[in-house]
């Protein structure tokens, strides 16, 4: 077994898992903004969901007191992290589970399948994860011949699809039901053939799939919201009840939680278990909030096993500016504002987080340079750091991140002259006058070269005014 | 009162007229714009591009400019931004608290212009004429870095013979983003025709905003679509007056005959 904070903080390792982006952001962004179907399903559902969290934030008098609370509970538990795993491991210890700590991806993995085998099965039902889709769990648990079956429905529709999650909460919210509907004929054994396109439908449709897979499993592995370190609680928040389903009836429960996720006491939750719904869903209170302690002879799982995964996030914490990323209770809520999702889609965020919190997150698991367009897929605008219900200030970190990482040359030499004729006024005088004189731009900026190019593209820079302010100054 | 003008890089090499009409409205409100000439810009495209080493240049020379002023004013929200956010961040990372504090000092007294107009000089009614549909882009660093709120709404409500057209999501980017709209061309690009599509349906003739680089985004996407729609500053059309309306209107004619 490996402790955290043992040495130097290390970074997500590559080859396994799902946090590092194939190509570049704008090229995969390319495919998103050309498909007119993705875009008005994105647009669709973003806007309903912000229309009704909007609504029921209202509703709440000291919403931003919540946050700040919320915010201050999570800086609190940086600040003390390995003391408060160590509280968590002895309480979960003690009330009959057993805790393993998984210093990466390929460690968490190898811990998880090894309890899968050793319990004998050779398949596992699945509670919606990020960490597990984060470290490639599925892939895997197939390696050594374990199917792993996800029973979140919009999971469902990523993994019979042969998909990848676009979104936190809305894996599927790429699709429509016309292609969910395709889905389910395709590769659900006993589907009804004349399957419609209605939810309703299709969620039973789901269910009856589903149903065989939660009696006869035995082993189950879930991730979590929250681990309570003074009484090693954990607790799964969701809407639809299968997460329960898998909580409760197997023998076996095998939890993968981000080290980030634990909070102090009970009481904290109780700010998290208001903020999150309404943040993330619109909804007041969540349908199904699980919580289970050790385990309970005669009642749920006989053995629980929780594996404490750091991958990349001690690093994190190492990072004054960047540590709170980890703050984040993956509400989505920063996705669902975000106009760079709204019209690119998640996948082109390349890595199991979306959006403007994963275009900060993912390059510091992984290391910048390994994400490095990721921290300029923003415009800054600010609304990612208005919606979160914990007040990570998205923003600041994503220019801290741009700061680390590694910059095209020519760029880099085009900022340092800029920076130098900048602070020399008579320099900066002349290269104004330079710039009208010259006109390389050509009518309207529409032969300047690449990169600059793709700003002429689109739109037309100013004609130069014949005078500039300090001219005009000067004169007067 | 005594008022130092940071012009701002692109209004002073691209939008002069932005902040001649700051400079125009304010002295006709009776206060003295002073223009410190060794100013030239807040390094806020270096900060955001990744280059805050590059930028401690330009902070150190800000706060030097600036220091002696007790109220400064910009017609940039974002660059307004910079000047309170980013430059105290900037010298800490270097290492320099004393050019931090210096600098939180001055972004401290440091306006965007509807904040000078409603916050200190206390004026809501500046006694302007603009005969126009317009309506407004509110930016997102006015709105969400320096929380403006509707300041600019309530001046352009004063502003005599201008109709005021709601737009349609006025709070979403425009997609500017400094060099995000080259580097993200594409992504951009596709901000900004949301942007130009809840313009066009207010049917207004004038798009108005705080911020010369988010007219300069809005306006080159419109001038490329042809679409008729004029941007421009917040500055200018609080300087407009009967008086220049009508001197405009005259010096047309003569013009024509
Ligand atoms: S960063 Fe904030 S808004 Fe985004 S998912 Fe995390 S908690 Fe939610």
């Amino acid at each position: 077994m490996t402790r955290t904070f043992l040495g130097m903080p290390t970074t997500a390792p590559r080859g396994v898992g799902h946090l590092r982006e194939g190509e570049p952001f704008p090229a995969a962004a390319r495919r998103g903004l050309a498909d007119p179907q993705l875009r008005r399903n994105l647009r669709h559902a973003t806007t309903t969901i912000r229309a009704k969290s909007g609504a029921v934030i209202a509703e709440v008098p000291d919403w931003q007191q919540l946050r700040a609370a919320g915010s201050a509970v999570k800086a609190d538990t940086m600040a003390r992290l390995p003391e408060l795993l160590e509280q968590l491991e002895a309480a979960v210890t003690a009330a009959g589970g057993t805790v393993h700590w998984a210093v990466d991806a390929v460690e968490a993995n190898r811990i998880v399948t090894g309890l899968v085998r050793a319990a004998g099965a050779d398949r596992v039902m699945k509670v919606k994860s990020m960490a597990t889709q984060e470290i490639g769990l599925n892939e895997a648990l197939e390696a050594v011949g374990i199917e792993p079956v996800e029973t979140d429905l919009a999971e469902l529709i990523v993994q019979l699809g042969r998909d990848k999650p676009s979104h936190i909460l809305v894996p599927a919210i790429h699709r429509n039901r016309a292609e969910i509907r395709e889905i389910f004929l395709r590769e659900m054994p006993d589907v009804d053939p004349g399957l419609t396109d209605e939810p309703a439908v299709l969620a039973a449709a789901a269910r009856r799939h589903l149903r065989e897979t939660f009696l006869s499993t035995r082993v189950a592995v879930s991730g979590a919201n929250f681990a309570v370190a003074e009484t090693g609680t954990l607790a799964v928040v969701e809407s639809e009840g299968n997460g329960r389903m898998c909580l409760t009836l197997p023998e076996t429960l095998i939890t993968v939680m981000g080290i980030e996720k634990v909070v102090p006491t009970w009481r904290d939750l109780e700010v998290f278990l208001q903020l999150l719904p309404r943040a993330s869903t619109g909804e007041r209170m969540n349908p199904y909030t699980s919580m289970w302690t050790g385990v309970t002879p005669g009642d749920g799982p006989q053995a629980f096993h929780l594996v404490l995964l750091d991958n990349g996030r001690s690093a994190v914490l190492a990072d004054e500016v960047g540590r709170q990323a980890l703050h984040c209770i993956r509400c989505s809520a920063c996705l669902n504002v975000c106009p760079v999702y709204e019209r690119t889609g998640g996948h082109a965020y390349g890595s199991v987080y979306p959006g403007p919190i994963g275009a900060v997150l993912s390059p510091q698991l992984t290391g910048v340079a390994d994400n490095a367009s990721l921290p300029y897929a923003s415009s800054l605008c600010g609304a990612c750091y208005d919606a979160c219900p914990v007040m990570i200030d998205i923003p600041s970190i994503l220019v801290h991140l741009r700061a680390e990482a590694p910059h095209p040359r020519a760029e880099a030499a085009a900022m340092a002259a800029a920076a130098y004729t900048m602070d020399h006024p008579a320099l900066y005088a002349a290269a104004q006058r330079a710039a009208k004189l010259s006109r390389l731009a050509g009518p309207r900026g529409r032969g300047l070269p690449p990169p600059l190019s793709g700003w002429t593209a689109s739109r037309d820079l100013p004609e130069p005014p014949p005078q500039t302010f300090r001219q005009w100054w000067a004169q007067r | 009162m005594r008022i130092a003008l940071f012009v701002t890089c692109l209004a002073d090499t691209l939008f002069p007229e932005a902040a001649r009409a700051t400079v125009r409205l304010l002295e006709r409100l009776g206060h003295e714009v002073v223009f410190p000439e060794d100013q030239t810009c807040c390094g806020q495209m270096h900060v955001n591009t990744g280059y805050p080493d590059e930028a401690l240049r330009l902070v150190r020379r800000h706060v030097r400019v600036f220091a002696p002023f007790e109220v400064v004013v910009a017609p940039s929200g974002s660059c307004v931004g910079s000047v309170r956010h980013q430059h105290a961040m900037v010298a800490r990372r270097a290492g320099d608290e004393r050019l931090a504090s210096r600098a939180e000092e001055i972004g401290r007294r440091t306006y965007e212009l509807s904040e000078l107009l409603v916050d200190v000089l206390r004026v809501t009614d500046v006694g302007a004429y603009f005969p126009h549909r317009v309506t407004y882009h509110p930016t997102c660093h006015s709105l969400r870095m320096l929380r403006v709120g509707d300041k600019p709404l309530r001046l352009l409500r004063a502003v005599r013979g201008l109709e005021l057209a709601e737009l349609p999501e006025a709070e979403q980017c425009c997609g500017f983003g400094g060099t995000f709209a080259v580097k993200n061309a594409d992504t951009s690009t596709a901000m900004l025709a949301d942007k130009m599509r809840n313009v066009l349906a207010t049917r207004a003739d004038v798009c108005a905003a705080g911020d010369a680089s988010c007219l300069m985004h809005i306006g080159g996407g419109l001038s490329r679509l042809r679409a008729g729609v004029r941007t421009v500053h917040l500055a200018e059309i609080l300087a407009s007056t009967e008086d220049e309306d009508r001197a405009g209107k005259q010096a047309r004619r003569e013009v024509r005959s």
